[in-house]
């Protein structure tokens, strides 16, 4: 059964292993994955602890669906307070990770103290140990992989891994998996860093009895056809997430030289046509994979056609990589976007975070806030493709001034920099932006002010709210589970009802993290994908648990509130501009200058914002102040945090 | 029969490596979710982003029937496979030893030999698979599909070289 998974509280301090089972109902309260690692944290963090000290503590999940019958029950959850935020970190990757755990009995893992050598996790049909990492410590995301399958003598076994950038301690730091998949922002690989714990291997042969098995076997085959007869899947099978950027760039909302442009010009050789040109003349006609068990198959495959790195294999490069790399640098180029997409996986180190901060050093470099000094004699100038390369090797080795004060993160390097270089940088609770400019969309900007990891496009996003869907359509999907009858409107530069859908898609994001599924097989790029009712059904077929729409959307609010809870103890303030959920001030008074007719001119209207975040703050049950009502806390079931209850 | 003479083909070159039928195979055949109970195995060369699903190829001249002690595996002509009569099978497990394809496993948990017995002709690997890496047809069309892909990349290369030509 999924549901006699366990969870192990590893410390590596003393080295003490204790496995346990997961009680039912607390199962029903926060079902599992992201949900139920945000009631860990809470529980096992002291309030105000040093995120790179001993007692910071690390939770690894699975989902509640993980490796069961459902469609693509790949992704991974790890969670702790981030040190580069000082409030939540929380990341999620794909890969085959979590399914190998579940398959090896666990579906959650809470890691305290600190090792004192490198070490690694070793899990294997039930029985954990820690195994010496001395000599994989210092190898790339790839490569400690390999070392760890010959350690062990299986190739089968899959591990989760920080790199070197997590080794130095760089505060946005991934752990990952695989080639590629990263569980980026917030710095967990630099939490596994700060342990000494280099990787987490796992290898699993034990049967999950699925609860219906022809039903769920039914049931995921008609999930699969719905999602691969969406044009957005369809599109994303052959060109990977890169497709986006085509459309994203054409009307302007894409950052460019930080946050001077919200349209990079002369792309045409990060379009998606051209990377995937570039993806077939490397690797083939077949160039696209997958993470376990998904039918998107989104991922790319090529190799770097040119340059000091030709001929190196990697995976992407996603959208994301080429805001990075591309955009934000106005380093437009594809070899500039595939090396710096491998160096970051190479080195285990988010991409967004480092493309965001490199981009935001070359406009202070460009102000004179910063100089040649600060930069080692580099030639920090936007469009300079080799000084973007060099910055994510500095960075990620902590090479010049420049590099190791980045590597800190964008707050604590503005602080070193100081004169007014923190008004430049473009985050939200100490976290950079995705390469995406919300100045045209009011719902989108709500979504990075309140998300709760910091600026993120994957906690809250209503994407679809770029499609113009009509407003009955809107009506449909956002007025279930629960009756929605206040505004909506099908304009994306409108600041009406979004905060409703902000609030909505906080939750179907959470639900879909809570299960372990991808958050591309539900309302996030297509409007007719499976959300709350299917996942009744989902969970009924495989799990054996009843649950209905509506108690999983409430299992959602709760486990947002958790979150919100960890954030509020440590230090969240509504207006803070480095704690708050608050936007930078170049949102409210720099217009965008280019893109589409109805974007140019735009900027976010502050008072309809902080309209907006009352509205959405209402509908989460928190106070003027962000503070939660304990009439909402009560009928949540958190009115006693911390509980304890594991 | 309309199964009658269909056999499994794979194109690794399609498969992106998701394993979903590894998972749809063991849920179809114990209703349970084990790669280690599935008939079918992507085998995986990360590095180089390369994926080979493996399966029972159902050989005519069987190497696994022939190595039964106990004459517990024949063919069935009908759906063109290899069966093991389970009422015989000694669970000695030579079969596996035997198989140059690694398609005969052994499940440590119910202490039995299994493999591929094509889902009763429908198989799920393949109704699964969008991309179409396994394919389900009829032995006689397989060659004049290879046969097909070769000859369009004959021409191809004749265009090509025409096109070179005129160029030089």
């Amino acid at each position: 059964m999924p549901l006699d998974r366990k969870i192990a509280y590893i410390d590596l301090t003393t080295g003490d292993i204790q496995i346990k089972p997961i009680p039912l109902d607390v199962r029903k309260k926060f079902l599992g994955g992201r949900g139920l690692d945000a009631y860990l944290l809470y529980n096992h963090t002291e309030k105000g602890c040093d995120p790179l000290s001993p007692k910071n503590t690390l939770m690894i999940s699975g989902g509640i669906l993980t490796a069961t019958c459902a469609s693509a029950t790949a992704r991974t959850h790890v969670m702790a307070k981030s040190p580069l935020t000082g409030l939540l970190g929380s990341a999620n990757m794909g890969g085959f990770f979590a399914p190998e755990m579940a398959w090896a009995g666990f579906h959650h893992l809470v890691i305290k103290g600190k090792a004192k050598h490198p070490v690694y996790i070793y899990i294997h049909n039930g029985e954990i140990e820690i195994r010496d990492a001395r000599d994989i410590w210092g190898k790339s995301i790839t490569d400690s992989q390999w070392a760890l399958r010959e350690d062990l003598g299986d190739q089968e076994v899959k591990s989760l891994v920080c790199g070197p950038a997590g080794e130095n301690l760089v505060r946005f730091a991934n752990v990952m998996t695989g080639i590629k998949n990263a569980g980026g922002r917030s710095g967990m690989g630099c939490v596994m860093g700060s342990k000494n714990l280099k990787a987490v291997s796992v290898r699993g042969t034990m049967d999950i009895k699925i609860a219906r098995p022809k039903e769920a076997l039914e049931y995921n085959k008609r999930f699969i056809d719905q999602i691969v007869s969406a044009k957005v899947n369809q599109t994303q099978g052959a060109l990977g997430t890169p497709f986006i950027w085509g459309a994203t760039n054409s009307w302007g909302g894409i950052r460019c030289r930080n946050f001077q442009y919200n349209q990079c010009e002369y792309a045409d050789d990060i379009e998606p046509e051209r990377i995937d040109e570039i993806c077939e003349e490397t690797m083939g006609p077949y160039h696209m994979t997958g993470c376990f068990g998904c039918q998107v198959h989104c991922r790319a495959q090529y190799k770097i056609p040119e340059g000091p790195y030709a001929g190196v294999y990697d995976e992407g490069p996603e959208y994301t990589s080429q805001g990075a790399f591309g955009g934000e640098t106005d380093t437009p180029r594809a070899v500039t976007v595939l090396t710096g997409n491998h160096l970051v996986d190479k080195f285990g180190m988010d991409n967004l975070e480092t493309g965001s901060l490199i981009s935001w050093a070359m406009e202070l470099y460009e102000l004179g806030i910063i100089t040649s000094k600060e930069t080692d004699g580099l030639d920090l100038r936007f469009g300079n493709d080799d000084a973007v390369i060099e910055m994510i090797d500095r960075i990620c080795y902590r090479k010049g001034w420049l590099g190791d004060t980045l590597a800190d993160g964008g707050i604590p390097a503005s602080e070193k920099i100081g004169k007014n270089s923190f008004d430049y940088l473009i985050q939200v609770k100490g976290m950079s932006n995705l390469h995406s400019d919300e100045r045209a969309t009011p719902g989108l900007a709500l979504n990075i002010a309140t998300g709760s990891r910091g600026s993120d496009h994957l906690r809250s996003r209503p994407a679809i709210d770029l499609y113009h869907l009509p407003e009955e359509v809107l009506r449909k999907i956002y007025g279930n589970p629960v009756p929605y009858d206040g505004p909506l409107s099908s304009e994306h530069t409108e600041y009406i009802g979004k905060p409703w859908q902000v609030f909505w898609q906080e939750n179907c994001y959470m639900g879909v993290d809570c299960l372990g599924i991808c958050k591309y097989h539900t309302t996030f790029l297509g409007a007719t994908l499976p959300n709350f009712e299917d996942w009744s059904k989902v969970i009924l077929y495989n799990t054996g648990l009843e649950m209905t729409p509506e108690e999983i959307w409430d299992v959602a609010v709760r486990c947002n509130m958790i979150e919100r809870l960890f954030n509020l103890r440590e230090g969240l303030t509504r207006e803070d501009l480095k704690k708050g959920d608050m936007l930078n001030h170049r949102y409210f008074d720099e217009p965008c200058r280019r893109g589409a007719i109805d974007v140019v001119g735009k900027k976010i209207d502050k008072e309809k914002f902080i309209k907006m975040v009352d509205e959405f703050y209402e509908h989460k049950g928190l106070d003027k102040n962000g503070v939660p009502t304990p009439e909402r806390l009560k009928k949540l079931g958190l009115d006693k945090e911390p509980s304890h209850l594991m | 029969m309309e199964s009658m003479g269909k056999v499994l083909v794979i194109n690794y070159e399609k498969c992106t490596g998701c394993r979903l039928c590894e998972l749809v195979c063991s849920v179809m055949h114990d209703g349970i979710s084990n790669p280690a109970r599935s008939r079918i195995k992507v085998m995986k060369w990360e590095s180089e982003g390369l994926y080979i699903p493996m399966s029972c190829q159902q050989c005519q001249d069987a190497p696994c029937m022939n190595v039964c002690p106990v004459k517990a595996i024949s063919r069935d002509e009908e759906l063109g496979r290899v069966v093991v009569d389970y009422d015989v099978c000694i669970g000695c497990r030579s079969c596996v030893a035997v198989c140059p394809f690694g398609a005969m496993s052994f499940n440590t948990i119910d202490k039995k030999v299994f493999k591929c017995d094509l889902c009763d002709g429908d198989p799920q690997c393949v109704r699964f698979c969008e991309v179409n890496a396994i394919e389900y047809i009829d032995a006689d069309d397989i060659s004049i599909l290879k046969k097909r892909e070769a000859a369009e990349r004959i021409s191809i290369a004749g265009k090509e070289a025409a096109v070179l030509q005129a160029a030089a």
